[in-house]
């Protein structure tokens, strides 16, 4: 084990000089040198690891759930830069511990590729897992979505029956893989409203009943396909969430949302500020506050960890650029974009856009996404003074805007990000934030060339 | 040319049937009708819905996952599925994507060896293979060459009573063997093509609408637009599909992986 170790963090560092950031290649090599690596060092945490997955939303909420353990003097082993296959996760703990294999941290907080949560579950000490949602995304990768919830369910079915799942109650196919696990082995979190909190785009994802293969009805969506759902036929519903958000304010660009949230009990009364907006934000908030409950962290810690939180690289970040404000807004899958709509319509003034489409393999190398954006409705809400659209998918994207009757007056197409940038800056208002909004690899990409200019952190620093 | 010339398109199944961006294929029939002059009449039905298919003039299906497409199944292989058929003898316009192209056909035996009934107006059947056949892919349909992106377990074989719609240059097509891709019938069009195909693809688009106008007023004379965008975005595809392809025969001559089905 010794020589893995030294071998994996010599790795890292070299990966580090040649300038390419979290990386599989560590990880991959020292578990060829000792293949239990990573049970070995994972298992030297006192309080286990914690596990993130599902398709939407990992990142921040593992980010948040690491404010909250710092909040309660906890600190933890993290793959924050998102490395997070079994070997991106291997590398992080090559990361974090000594030349001779030793970690001091107390617990391990991984996200996890949905494909390798079995992976994880088998090698890690696994004290809890946090599933936030199954939506459509990167289907190129997986094949199709059941596909995905099998992994994921898979990856369940090898947990201890007394290691917590924290479960979504408000996304049918998550909260389904409850019933694979015993009574007591589940916590679920979700959202109490009275009625629809986001507009109904056209391609919303339907979700069957698993026994009678009818379309669920929804009494209130929420978001996406999350909501209050049940089956007309069987009356199979959505579970009651032990932790639920009973009031949400959200507001506009740039501002997050405050939230009240209940214990079902009714003995915890929390009121969260998260600075993130969007209504997925409210639910990364409460998988993490949920996970706190089960690890047992105080109250305070969740409320101060929450409220102070910044967001992951890229995901919602302010960057100031040659004296000009710039807002960063990751886009990944259509449920993301739509919400990032709404939020951009909720901002009042018409604002200059740079949209960056990369079809690179970390972004899902097919395009057709973006027809089930509801751009239509961008155009006539949102009513952008300016958009500049670039990446290496820049023309599918321009056509898209078209199509969804966007004027070409003012539209611009610049397929290369160092070149998109400062010819959207160029042409900005004074004093107005340009709103830029890439997928995953642009998102690096851009911030690559801010940083070039002297602008931002290396992202593994951020 | 005096009066409202009005085009109706009918989505099917738009909720059920939405795989891979489909509905952009509906979304472009109606802009480029408006661009044409033309006035679109958009109406969906899903599942139980009553839909005339008499009455259209462009039907839209998209493609779909598994358990979906079971429940599509259902009704395309009765009386719904033989009532289109008749509308297809008649001559409406029929875009099928992936799933609803396969459904079409008369049957599909799935991975586990279940034989599901189609609605029999392709003559085709479709087998589920043992892995999928994913990525970009260019087809050559009458000196035209069509980008798309493909991404379906099913091989599919034509009959003597469908030709295809056209030749894979690069990517898979209907099984990865034979050349083929897609089926035409009459109006009717099925493709694997994603993309959706439509938006990428104007010339097809224009073609449909074509048909369409030629049935409903016998008179289809469309005036060229401005394609430039969709232009650059064709050179990009067809650029990625020559590429997915030049990737597989790399990995297959390393050995990993199949290249051809």
């Amino acid at each position: 084990m010794r020589s893995a170790v030294v071998v994996g963090k010599l790795l890292i560092r070299l990966c580090r000089v040649l300038g390419f950031g979290g990386s599989n290649l560590p990880g991959r090599v020292a578990r060829r040198l000792c293949p239990d690596l990573l049970a070995r060092l994972a298992g030297q945490c006192p309080r286990g690891a914690v596990l993130v997955t599902g398709t939407n939303g990992k990142t921040t909420t593992a980010r948040m759930i690491a404010g909250i353990l710092g909040r309660a003097g906890l600190t933890a082993v993290h793959n924050r830069t998102g490395a997070n296959l079994i070997t991106g996760i291997t590398s992080t703990y090559l990361e974090a511990c000594d030349w001779s294999g030793g970690v001091r941290q107390d617990i391990g907080l991984l996200e996890v590729d949905e494909a390798s949560v079995a992976a994880a579950v088998r090698e890690l000490p696994v004290r809890a897992v946090v599933l936030t949602n199954f939506f459509r995304d990167q289907l190129d990768r997986f094949g199709e979505l059941e596909h995905t919830v099998g992994l994921v369910g898979k990856g369940l079915g090898l947990l201890p029956p007394d290691v917590p799942a924290v479960l979504n109650a408000d996304d049918p196919l998550v909260a389904g893989l409850a019933r694979a696990r015993g009574e007591g082995a589940t916590v679920f979190y979700g959202i109490e409203a009275e009625s629809d909190l986001s507009e109904p785009h056209p391609a919303r994802e339907v979700r069957y009943c698993s026994r009678c293969e009818l379309p669920y009805r929804y009494r209130v969506v929420t978001y996406g396909h999350l909501g209050d759902y049940h089956c007309p036929d069987c009356g199979e519903r959505r579970p009651r969430p032990e932790l639920a958000a009973t009031g949400i304010w959200q507001g506009g660009p740039g501002q997050g949302s405050r939230l009240a949230v209940r214990s079902a009990s009714g003995e915890l009364e929390l009121e969260l500020e998260v600075p993130l907006p969007g209504m997925y934000n409210v639910y990364n908030a409460l998988a993490a506050a949920a996970c706190a409950g089960v690890l047992g962290l105080p109250t305070d810690a969740v409320e101060r960890g929450l409220a102070t939180f910044t967001a992951s690289f890229g995901r919602m970040e302010r960057l100031r650029v040659d004296g000009q404000e710039v807002l960063i807004i990751l886009v990944k899958n259509p449920a993301g974009f739509n919400e990032v709509i709404g939020m951009l319509a909720r901002g009042g003034v018409p604002p200059d856009l740079l949209i960056a489409i990369n079809n690179r393999y970390a972004d899902g190398t097919d395009v057709s996404w973006l027809w089930d954006v509801d751009f239509e409705r961008m155009v006539a809400t949102v009513r952008p003074r300016r958009v500049t659209v670039s990446g290496t998918r820049s023309a599918d994207m321009a056509v898209r805007l078209k199509y969804a009757g966007l004027e070409a007056s003012c539209m611009e197409v610049r397929p290369r990000l160092s070149e998109a940038l400062p010819a959207a800056l160029k042409a900005l208002p004074p004093g107005r934030p340009l709103h830029v909004l890439p997928t995953y690899t642009a998102m690096l990409e851009l911030r690559e060339g801010i940083r070039r200019a002297g602008h931002a952190r290396r992202y593994w620093e951020a | 040319m005096a009066g409202e010339r009005r085009l109706r398109i009918l989505h099917l199944y738009p909720e059920l049937m939405n795989l891979y961006g489909d509905r952009g294929n509906v979304l472009a029939l109606t802009a480029r009708c408006r661009w044409h002059g033309l006035t679109p009449v958009v109406e969906q039905a899903g599942p139980g819905d009553a839909a005339d298919f008499g009455n259209a003039d462009i039907i839209v299906i998209g493609g779909g996952q598994d358990r979906e497409q079971r429940l599509v199944c259902r009704e395309l292989a009765g009386d719904r599925g033989k009532r289109l058929g008749e509308a297809v003898e008649d001559g409406v316009c029929v875009l099928a994507i992936c799933g609803a192209y396969q459904l079409l056909g008369r049957h599909y035996v799935t991975a586990a060896g279940e034989v599901l009934p189609g609605a029999g107006i392709l003559d085709l059947v479709t087998e589920a293979g043992p892995d999928r056949l994913v990525g970009h892919v260019a087809v050559e349909v009458d000196g035209h060459l069509l980008t798309g992106f493909e991404n379906h377990a099913g091989r599919t074989t034509l009959g003597p009573g469908a030709r295809p719609l056209g030749r894979v240059r690069w990517g898979f097509g209907n099984n990865g063997r034979d050349g083929t891709e897609g089926a035409v019938y009459r109006n009717v069009w099925g493709t694997y093509l994603h993309g959706p195909v439509l938006p990428a693809n104007p010339w097809l688009t224009d073609r449909l609408l074509a048909l369409a106008l030629e049935r409903r007023y016998g008179e289809a004379a469309l005036e060229r637009l401005d394609d430039r965008l969709e232009a650059a975005a064709r050179r990009v595809a067809l650029r990625e599909s020559r590429r997915d392809a030049a990737r597989r025969m790399a990995s297959a001559w390393r050995g990993r992986k199949r290249w051809t089905a």
